[in-house]
């Protein structure tokens, strides 16, 4: 075990969440909003190909970001479209997100795969990113990690400190009484919706940009559906998906360290262990009943449909 | 404007024509696709939906894919259906689909060299009982604790994929493969095959399988209480409640059904078409029969003929690849769309489109 520093397995604890953590917080809203998208993944990989090939096209990853955001959302509104206006089986309509988001991604990624993404920058602060422990800590991450927390602390404060926050968990609590309060309940929920789909697409490319950072077809391998957990880990409350994602990316990186250690665990056992870890935390939140089911929204899945 | 009225019950004749026009417009929105690829979109749709069955050069090996790759599919499919209708979302049939496999070839491979005709059943029983244990998870997790089982079950496909390279890598690798990964072929050995039982027609015993479990669910959905019960926990569970439906219980049959078909389809597939344990034994059927379910309107009869015709785009889907050099990918996204259109166009079943003009605002 001693070939494992600690400050490089926090440091790299946080870029191996922030994939999870993105999603998790776009979907938290989504789901505050009284939708459940379970297409999360679909929008993952599809943000992770359409950010990739803009970044390796146009040589800039910011761009390529950005493109994962804009194709993130723009895909989350077929599911938006379907169940908003044709009020389509939330369920089902998701997880035909997720499979048409998998074939997609590949169709659009076959001329991207084996190709090296442009090098995302680190932050390279003078003095700060070169102290010891905190330094590589804090200080010398890339951008998007830090907007990443930026988008955490905003959606906290939206939920929780303004207006349209309250009005969009009024949403979600119950779209009756806020439609007949006056509220554009399904302009409300489209809006959470697309807002969930960049937060996916933005975390897919963080994964092909800067995690891997490459094209392989599949490549989010689940994480989307470890986002939808997390956000139930966290019982709706942004900070909590923080921690959830974090102690999930330690999980999944003291299992490669491991791995790499040589330690006498079968290696499967370690690979299939972040699935594991997930059911496990599934179970024990959802066995204290009384607090996940306060948090959850009371319309959470359940369609829309103005009768006057 | 444009006005959906909840119709009260829905549209039988919707119901079933929302899956053709599903179909024909994903055959338009796909020689789209096809025709940005820079194929050419009638020659696409032609090679995938009428070349397999009809082309003189073709159509001899075709033809009996056709059951080979529908089989499974239509197997898995029903037993998802059953979840779905009451409820209860099985979305890990591909993991169950894998551990049905590995119990199955387990149990045949124990037994190697012999030949005895007792092997196959037993084969039968470990991949069925391999399926149901691996859904039964998610299960009694749901029962217990009131965990969610879409995510359970679907984290568990993760952790069977780790378990079969697992399998296929170490105890059930050929100790005479030269070390390379992949169980002893179980399809060319007495005793462990799964043979074609009609020559030309790639009807196998996993077919024949999926064609009873058609029946038995088209039975239990109509005539049988615990049809009558699934149906009604889906569309009222107060109701079902009240009316004394074990919800539990529910579960338990819905999943463990589901679990156990899924199984055996990959018993089946593992003893016949694939032939052996290999590390990407697993070809997303699990997924796709999601799709059938829905598309045959998680209906026995809709779900054979939904598992046909998906049957028809893999076997179609190949051939373009062949033929044409369109991506594999390209189908996997086709299959996809399929099941938007069928869910977009459902709300046709289940509402009236009313236009109101301004006269009948003052109605209203």
């Amino acid at each position: 075990m001693g070939g494992i520093d600690p400050v490089v397995l926090i440091a790299s604890l946080m870029v191996a969440s922030t994939p999870i953590l993105l999603a998790a917080i776009g979907e938290l809203v989504v789901e505050k909003a009284g939708v459940l998208n379970l297409g999360v993944e679909g929008m993952m990989i599809l943000g992770a190909i359409c950010g990739f090939a803009t970044a390796v096209e146009t040589g800039s990853p910011a761009l390529g970001f950005v493109a994962a955001a804009i194709a993130g959302a723009a895909f989350s509104m077929i599911f938006g479209l379907l169940t908003q206006y044709l009020l389509s089986n939330q369920v089902a309509t998701g997880l035909a997100l997720t499979l048409f988001g998998l074939g997609l991604s590949a169709l659009i990624g076959q001329g991207y795969v084996g190709i090296k993404a442009p090098n995302t920058p680190r932050l390279d602060l003078p003095v700060l990113s070169d102290l010891p422990i905190v330094g590589p800590i804090l200080f010398s991450h890339d951008a998007m990690l830090y907007v990443s927390l930026l988008i955490v602390a905003g959606v906290w404060l939206f939920l929780s400190r303004t207006r349209g926050g309250l009005i969009l968990r009024a949403v979600g609590e119950s779209h009756d009484a806020a439609h007949a309060l006056g509220y554009k309940v399904i302009r409300i929920r489209l809006m959470a919706i697309a807002f969930g789909g960049a937060c996916a697409g933005l975390g897919g490319a963080y994964l092909s940009l800067v995690r891997v950072p490459q094209w392989t077809e599949g490549m989010t391998a689940g994480a989307g559906w470890i986002a939808l957990a997390i956000v139930v880990f966290a019982s709706w409350r942004p900070w909590y998906a923080l921690i959830g994602a974090y102690l999930f990316g330690g999980i999944v990186v003291l299992e490669l360290n491991l791995q790499a250690a040589g330690v006498k665990v079968p290696v499967d056992l370690l690979a299939a262990s972040p699935y594991l870890v997930t059911i496990l935390v599934l179970v024990l939140m959802s066995r204290s009943k009384s607090r996940a089911a306060l948090n959850a929204p009371a319309d959470l899945g359940r369609s829309f449909h103005a009768t006057a | 404007m444009i006005r959906l009225e909840k119709r009260p019950n829905p549209s039988r004749l919707w119901t079933a024509l929302t899956p053709v026009l599903a179909v024909l417009l994903t055959m338009i929105a796909g020689g789209i696709l096809f025709a940005i690829l820079g194929k050419d979109p009638f020659e696409a749709i032609r090679t995938i939906f009428w070349d397999p069955l009809f082309n003189e050069q073709f159509a001899a090996f075709s033809r009996p894919q056709l059951l080979v790759k529908a089989g499974p599919l239509i197997l898995i499919a029903i037993g998802l259906s059953l979840g779905f209708r009451a409820g209860i979302w099985n979305i890990g049939a591909e993991g169950q689909y894998i551990l049905g496999a590995v119990c199955g070839a387990a149990v045949g491979l124990a037994f190697y060299p012999s030949e005895s005709p007792f092997i196959f059943p037993l084969m039968v029983i470990a991949g069925a009982l391999g399926g149901w244990a691996w859904a039964m998870i998610p299960a009694v997790l749901k029962i217990k604790f009131g965990t969610n089982e879409i995510l359970v079950s679907l984290m568990l496909v993760y952790v069977a994929e780790k378990l079969l390279a697992s399998m296929a890598l170490g105890a059930l690798r050929n100790p005479e493969g030269g070390g390379f990964p992949g169980s002893r072929n179980l399809s060319q050995h007495p005793g462990t095959d799964n043979p074609e039982l009609i020559a030309g027609t790639g009807l196998h015993w996993g077919v024949a399988t999926a064609f009873i479990a058609v029946i038995l669910a088209y039975i239990l959905l109509n005539r049988h209480i615990l049809g009558y019960q699934i149906k009604l926990a889906g569309q009222a569970p107060r109701a079902a409640r009240f009316a004394g439906v074990n919800p539990n219980l529910l579960i338990a049959i819905c999943l463990g059904l589901s679990g156990a078909l899924a199984g055996l389809a990959g018993l089946f597939e593992v003893s016949g078409p694939a032939g052996q344990i290999s590390i990407d034994f697993n070809s997303g059927y699990g997924f796709t029969a999601i799709i059938v379910a829905f598309l045959g309107r998680l209906h026995p009869v809709g779900i054979l003929l939904a598992g046909l015709l998906m049957a028809l785009t893999y076997i179609g889907g190949e051939l373009a690849q062949f033929m044409l050099g369109l991506p594999a990918a390209a189908i996997q996204a086709f299959q996809g769309m399929l099941l938007f259109f069928l869910l977009g166009l459902d709300v046709l079943s289940n509402y009236r489109i009313r236009l109101t003009g301004f006269a009948a605002k003052g109605a209203s």
